[in-house]
């Protein structure tokens, strides 16, 4: 053993390598990430590791790995999991070979998700073991027991961190490689009446996994997955990941001493180890629950009181005494704890003389091409009726003022299904769907063959940036890069849309706005399904030209670029605009939107 | 014995390096270390900030209001933000140039920093201003404010290490053509 300050998603990481791993495959999300991302980084050859298409993709990869005996884990972040959801409730029934952990790491806020949803809940609903760590030493040691429970139970095994156990630091203690596990898959085995589901094969299994999980949350009370704290008290706090590292926190802040039952594998709930919390000293008179997204852990001790009919009072997301909905905070669980345990708080004095403070919502960044697309589509539209649909991805940023192009953001490859929804009911409007390359090849191609399909009138545009940007710059199938270092042929967009049966697709720079401007308006004035691929690359992964300079003889401080472009490089310096040089990259859209042409350099001093 | 130490700025100004640093100094003195940071979409054009805790008996990489030993924050208002964090008679380093953001200048606001750096002087009981901009000039280039912001950061004496510790870790971790103008960032005296 030796001492490694890492990421929790890097301790994920390590920890599945130590267990033997032997294929990752996933799909980029914040905040699972760095998981992938960590292994592809320390492969030395030994694994094999794949962004998949998407997480449906990632899933059934590793489902076939495990079938072949193969450690194999697969992550997403929670809506991720919504995409995989249809392999993972038949593969519950199917189980596997080698140990299989599926990463699923949940948002509570949430900080950058569409939903709150609770992976927790998702394991109960498709009958899957769940673990759920509260630090990143912890995330360590449980991705490794995880994949030894899987393989023992031969089913995959969900593991779930939240953003502050992934997304946190620590110096812990991690395995030498000569302690490190290794497998040898065994190859798949043919064996039609165990891997090919038919519902007398789901019958079956249903039965054995019923009876499985009754076992498993006998062994998991035992596992010190669970552990009870006793103080001799009648009150308790019953709590779970980042919520537990709060709870110790302020439990030492303010010299109380609840029992505390911390749960590390909410599915199966551990009841014996429930059971024992609840009666230690006599019974405890009341519990706090302090729990993030669903209130899991206080069903399922208000379960275990009906079942074994205790007398203790569980309290905490449904009786209002944790909010119900965003994240708790160290400040958040102390007052909790504090008026539980009946313990006077010092009221934290506001203060009340804070200058107004700048918000600073996030933007796009100063020379990102979304910006002149979002910009030259809507200069083309300017007084037609029109709606924007929107997707996942650094473009949702699109809907900030000034721009204010996105109407609508619903969930990956939504945009190009739900335009054409409002077609139907607006057949005079003109509909444009936004989306991502990496969206694109992910979850919106079946959109496309949709719209072809049943004759829809409808723009799509893929905002092609070479890369899946908003998660931090992964490769996808349109780069021609693996996470095997491979350079491999690119998959072409436009000949995947030409292929499908979009007649006319146009590839345009943003960035030269008349050309883009009159690219929209000859292209949407098209009946049917037609496609604007705007190519240029993400303004972070190049590196920028000269700032532009504003010349100050001719600028008459209309504020044009500034209104209509919302650029961070743009701001305003004695009253008038000005270059932000730190951030300028030189794209020169600014310089063709100055009516009087005072703003020069970047592109256009070379 | 334990730290709390709160760095904050705005996505982009070096935030995330100079935490791995104070960590990576620390881990060398044998101390154990936790820290959480801003990541993902809050960083584009946000506020960035990263909870650094140093010493033994730690559960949790944040910590509450009124606790940081020392606030080192990269912009103005990202110091008056954070603030509350800062526990009685705290340390305060904070870079006197601010970054204006877009919403802002939509707004036509003529936000300049300097009414966030008299707050601080009102409120904070040790407060030390660094002319940013101009330390970089001095340095010789842009992207030198981070290796400033640490030098002065160990000047305070709440770190339990001091800069040649910070200085050989740095050489460690960043490419060898930046070591030099990092080494003078971490040691102008201001």
């Amino acid at each position: 053993m030796h001492k490694e300050f890492l990421m929790g998603n890097a301790a994920i990481a390590r920890g599945a390598i130590a267990a033997g791993l032997n294929v990752i495959s996933g799909y980029p999300g914040t905040p699972s990430t760095e998981v992938l991302e960590t292994t592809a980084k320390c492969n030395d050859g030994s694994l094999y590791v794949e962004w998949s298409v998407n997480e449906k993709a990632a899933l059934e990869l590793g489902a076939g790995a495990a079938y072949s005996g193969a450690r194999t884990m697969v992550t997403m972040k929670q809506v991720g999991l919504n995409v995989a959801s249809d392999p993972l409730m038949s593969l519950a029934y199917i189980g596997v070979k080698g140990g299989m952990v599926i990463m699923v790491a949940d948002d509570p806020g949430p900080i950058s998700s569409q939903t709150e949803q609770d992976t927790r809940k998702f394991a109960e609903f498709s009958k899957l073991p769940c673990f759920d760590p509260s630090s990143v030493q912890e995330a360590y040691d449980m991705i490794q027991k995880a994949f030894e429970y899987s393989e023992e139970y031969h089913t995959p095994v969900l593991f779930r961190p939240t953003t502050r156990v992934c997304h946190g630091y620590a110096s812990i203690e991690v395995k030498d490689e000569d302690e490190c596990k290794k497998n040898a898959p065994e190859g798949f085995v043919r064996d039609p009446s165990k891997w090919v589901i038919f519902p007398r094969l789901s019958f079956a299994a249903h039965g054995a996994i019923e009876k499985r999980n009754v076992c498993l949350s006998k062994v998991f009370s035992e596992s010190g997955l669970n552990p009870v704290t006793a103080n001799g008290g009648r009150r308790g706090i019953a709590t779970h990941g980042i919520s537990y590292t709060y709870t110790m926190e302020a439990v030492k802040a303010l010299g109380v001493s609840p029992e505390i039952f911390k749960v590390g594998t909410p599915f199966p709930f551990p009841e014996e180890a429930a059971v024992e919390f609840l009666t230690a000293n006599g019974g405890l008179e009341e519990v706090l629950c302090i729990e993030e997204l669903d209130p899991v852990i206080e069903r399922g001790l208000i379960f275990v009181c009906g079942k074994y009919g205790l007398k203790t009072k569980i309290i905490g997301k449904l009786t209002g005494h944790i909010p119900p909905a965003g994240e708790n905070t160290c400040a958040s669980v102390k007052r909790a704890v504090s008026q539980f345990m009946g313990v006077e708080l010092t009221d934290e004095e506001k203060a009340e003389d804070v200058p107004p403070l700048p918000v600073r919502p996030p933007v796009l960044c100063a020379g990102c091409p979304h910006r002149a697309s979002f910009f030259a589509v809507k200069q083309a539209m300017k007084g037609k009726k029109s709606v924007f649909c929107g997707d996942i991805g650094c473009y949702t940023l699109g809907n900030a003022m000034p721009l204010d192009m996105v109407d609508t953001c619903l969930c990956m490859g939504a945009g190009v299904n739900i335009t054409q929804g409002i077609g139907r009911i607006e057949p005079d409007t003109n509909c444009f769907a936004f989306v991502g390359d990496s969206t694109f090849f992910a979850s919106a191609i079946t959109g496309v063959i949709n719209a072809v399909y049943n004759q829809a009138d409808m723009t799509l545009v893929v905002l092609d940036n070479s890369t899946t940007a908003m998660t931090g710059h992964q490769p996808h199938p349109g780069t021609g890069r693996t996470m095997m270092g491979q350079v491999v042929d690119k998959v072409s967009i436009e000949a995947v849309l030409k292929g499908i049966g979009v007649k006319t697709v146009e590839t345009v720079d943003p960035l030269k706005l008349d050309a883009a401007v009159d690219c929209v308006k000859r292209v949407s004035a098209e009946k049917g399904v037609k496609a604007i691929i705007f190519k240029s690359p993400c303004a972070v992964l190049i590196k920028g030209k000269a700032p532009a300079v504003i010349d100050s003889g001719k600028c008459i401080n209309c504020k044009k670029c500034i209104n209509s472009l919302g650029c961070p490089g743009l701001v305003i310096k004695d009253g008038k605009a000005a270059i932000e040089a730190s951030l300028c990259t030189g794209c020169g859209l600014c310089s063709q939107v100055c009516p009087v042409n005072a703003i020069g350099g970047g592109e256009n001093a070379e | 014995m334990q730290n709390n130490i709160l760095i904050c700025g705005v996505g982009g100004q070096g935030i995330v390096l100079t935490s791995k640093l104070i960590a990576a100094s620390a881990m060398a003195q044998d101390i154990p270390v936790m820290s959480a940071e801003t990541i993902g979409m809050a960083q584009k054009g946000g506020s960035v900030f990263s909870f650094l805790r140093l010493g033994d008996g730690l559960y949790c990489p944040m910590f509450p209001e009124k606790t940081a030993d020392l606030l080192i924050a990269f912009e103005p208002a990202e110091a008056v933000r954070m603030l509350p964090y800062l526990k009685e008679g705290g340390k305060v380093i904070v870079n006197t140039h601010p970054i204006m953001p877009v919403t802002a200048a939509l707004k036509g606001s003529s936000y300049n920093g300097s009414e966030m750096i008299e707050y601080l002087a009102k409120k904070a009981d040790d407060l030390k201003t660094i002319d940013g901009e101009a330390a970089c000039k001095e340095v010789g280039s842009p992207r030198a404010l981070n290796m400033v912001m640490l030098g002065q950061a160990v000047k305070t004496g709440v770190l339990p290490f001091g800069i040649d510790a910070v200085e050989e870790v740095m050489k460690k971790t960043v490419k060898p053509q930046f070591v030099e103008m990092n080494v003078k960032a971490l040691r102008l005296e201001i």
